[in-house]
């Protein structure tokens, strides 16, 4: 199995509770030319719907997986490889491989979360990677790390990544004394302090992009460069979202408020609306997310203008956003001088999730510029 | 912080996060702290299933070994209840709230009504129900139907570990009366139950499973019965949607009647007796509220009507199977 001329094509793990996937439909021929980060399948799970895609470049040799099944996580789904290869050596791949046993731990917990001590209180997070460069993940109101999924393997093939969950959300802390961008910006320097991170390229969504010019505002050195997806900050415009995701009380009320996340309404599964709902009945998460709101985005305007507080010096900016974004108009892409702006087609306020490869491959470059 | 714990552990939990929380919430019961056989107080041995193990060394004085006399301690704790105090009272089995009826029924029940809303009765009693546990006739019957025949009362049957914490912290929240009913075998059960406390909303039930072609209603223990009947029909081609009702009273007929129009076909599935049980009074309802929906007759899986068996070969057959659950699915698409 060491052959580098054939890659696989492998079920990919979205997230630290999936164990399977469904291929729900190839989306290229056999024999198609490939390039990295094109989507070649999809791949349903208890959770999402997302494409799997090219990490190298080559042929699409061979569909392995069929529409319509479940495999489980790297189970081969497909054979990558350049056109001399003959057919009887991808043949041979597919008879020989093995899927690989389970990495560190062996468990089928997947990947770990860590809890950062801080002035602020606990706060979880994700790491993936050790290459030179600092990556942090700053996920956006109401959500947490896991939004991650589609972006933070990807990432940490090339940089050493952390996803935190901001006070009040995900596992971290619920306490939280004045909340609001100051306080959530604290929250920021605090666990970059307790990790020992003086530096590192800022990828904020909404909420999260307007933490990260806060931050480039108040403490410079501590930003290479920022990323700012859908981002709070840029503009007063808000939809109901924030209002209408506090508000929600079960189910039902909550399932139409995820899809205005979406483009693809289609994404937002049982599981994810149970997800946030679980989350949103722990003690005290109301509260915090009624407070913040208000400072935030109240009397459905946003409150900060963080990206107007940044003078000509501000760390290189890199601007993504769905066109289809409901939450914040795409129109506030344009709202930051001398920034790099990307508005991808089809894609909602939750690009990263639907247009992963192309909002990856965005990151990678835009970090590599620096 | 989500850990997988027990039933039992997520009770546990609840019961020492709200006493903490709360200083009028108290717990009383036989055997809840010290109890026969174990080494006195201080190696508490947390009742006949361990569920209030621990909670005597962090809340010394809060928990309360009673003599074994239901009707004076529930008596007590109604009348803790309407003074201030929020009481859990543990009852052991359900089969012993006869001797008790009159202070639940007639006291408990009626204290808000009768005094013009101006009296609460923030009581919680929790007791163990259903069989399999070979516990014979007089400590396994499925008795929820009998209070949920009375207004004023509230009931709940959680069917896994994050629905228990939620339900019963809920349950310690409310200011009516609520009989919170776990079943014996579910305390080893375990599930994803975050560290931290949070609720569940009375009168919500919960789609553990959607499908399109048939609506399976349940509670409890045969929540898990009905999924794994779901699971073999899918095999099958039959997509099933099973409802864990989580709480009988307030019940949520919203979601009931939307899945039995979805689906057109409906399996009522209860380990209680199949006379005056939930499983006839959610039928009943949907007949009432969707009958143009219905595309077969509504199917009913319940325990026979006889005490439970000691026998254990009695007792198995006794409990409602996933294979009759699946029987009666197909039962009714034959229509």
């Amino acid at each position: 199995m060491t052959d580098t001329r054939i890659v696989p094509i492998v079920m990919p793990k979205w997230g630290l509770s999936m164990k399977e996937g469904k291929v729900t439909g190839w989306l290229m021929e056999d024999g198609t030319k490939i390039n990295v980060g094109d989507a070649i399948l999809e791949v349903e799970t208890d959770k999402i719907a997302g494409s799997v895609e090219a990490s190298d470049a080559g042929v699409l040799r061979r569909r392995v997986g069929s529409a319509d099944t479940i495999y489980p996580v790297k189970a081969l789904l497909g054979v990558i490889a350049d056109q001399s290869v003959p057919e009887t050596e991808i043949d041979a791949y597919i008879a020989a491989y093995v899927m690989p046993v389970a990495e560190e731990g062996g468990d089928d917990q997947g990947p770990k979360t860590e809890i950062a001590e801080t002035p602020l209180g606990n706060l979880r997070y994700a790491k993936r990677g050790s290459g030179d460069d600092t990556v942090i993940l700053i996920h956006g109101f109401g959500g947490d790390l896991d939004n991650w999924l589609f972006n933070i393997d990807a990432l940490g093939e090339v940089a050493t990544v952390y996803a935190l969950d901001l006070p009040g959300h995900g596992q971290s802390t619920k306490q939280l004394d004045n909340p609001g961008l100051a306080a959530m910006t604290a929250a920021l320097a605090g666990f970059m302090d307790s990790l020992g991170i003086s530096g590192a390229h800022l990828v904020g969504h909404s909420m999260g992009g307007a933490i990260a010019m806060r931050m480039a505002a108040e403490q410079p050195s501590k930003v290479k460069s920022m990323t700012l997806i859908c981002s709070a900050g840029l503009g007063p415009d808000i939809g109901s979202y924030v209002d209408d995701f506090v508000a929600a009380q079960g189910r039902k009320d909550l399932k139409p408020v995820l899809e205005q996340l979406f483009a693809d309404k289609s994404l937002v599964s049982r599981q994810l609306v149970d997800d946030v709902l679980k989350y949103k009945r722990l003690d005290g998460v109301e509260t915090l997310l009624t407070s913040l709101a208000s400072a935030l985005f109240g009397g459905r305007k946003q409150q900060d203008a963080p990206g107007s507080k940044l003078g000509p010096k501000k760390p290189p900016a890199l601007v993504i956003w769905g066109k289809q974004d409901q939450i914040i108009p795409a129109t506030h892409a344009a709202n930051l001088p001398g920034a790099k702006v990307h508005v991808i087609d089809n894609a909602g306020h939750m690009v990263f999730m639907e247009k992963a490869g192309d909002v990856n491959a965005l990151i990678k470059s835009h970090i590599a510029g620096q | 912080m989500a850990r997988n714990i027990s039933m039992r552990q997520a009770l546990n939990e609840a019961l020492d996060q709200e006493m903490t929380r709360d200083p009028t919430v108290f717990v009383m019961g036989e055997d809840i702290v010290g109890g026969a056989g174990a080494g006195g107080e201080e190696d508490a041995w947390g009742g006949v299933l361990g569920v209030t193990k621990g909670l005597h060394a962090k809340h010394r004085g809060r928990l309360l070994d009673t003599p074994l006399s239901e009707s004076a301690y529930i008596g007590a704790a109604v009348g803790a209840a309407a003074c201030g105090m929020r009481p859990v009272a543990e009852l052991m089995f359900l089969d012993f709230m006869g001797v008790c009826f009159d202070q639940i029924f007639n006291q408990a029940a009626k204290f808000k009504y009768m005094f013009g809303g101006k009296a609460q009765t923030p009581l919680v009693i929790r007791a163990m129900v259903g069989a399999g546990f070979r516990a014979a006739a007089q400590h396994s019957q499925m008795l929820t139907p009998l209070f949920t025949h009375i207004p004023g009362l509230k009931v709940v049957c959680p069917s896994n570990a994050y629905d228990a914490k939620g339900l019963l912290i809920q349950s310690i929240r409310d200011n009516d009366p609520v009989i919170f009913c776990e079943h014996k075998n579910l305390y080893g059960t375990e599930a994803d139950v975050p560290a931290e406390s949070y609720t569940i909303p009375f009168g919500e039930a919960n789609i553990v499973r959607e499908g399109k072609h048939a609506t399976i209603i349940t509670y409890g223990m045969m929540v898990n019965r009905s999924m794994e009947a779901a699971g073999t029909l899918a095999k099958a081609g039959i997509e099933c949607e099973v409802v864990d009702l989580r709480t009988l009273s307030p019940i949520d007929w919203d979601t009931i009647i939307d899945s039995a129009s979805k689906t057109g076909h409906v399996v009522c599935v209860d380990e209680a007796h199949p006379r005056c049980s939930i499983a006839s009074d959610v039928s009943a309802m949907i007949v009432q509220e969707c009958f143009k929906a219905l595309k077969g007759p509504i199917q009913m899986v319940t325990a026979p009507h006889t005490p439970v068996p000691f026998s254990p070969v009695l007792e198995d057959l006794y409990i409602p199977s996933s294979a009759a659950i699946a029987a009666a699915v197909k039962k009714s698409m034959a229509h």
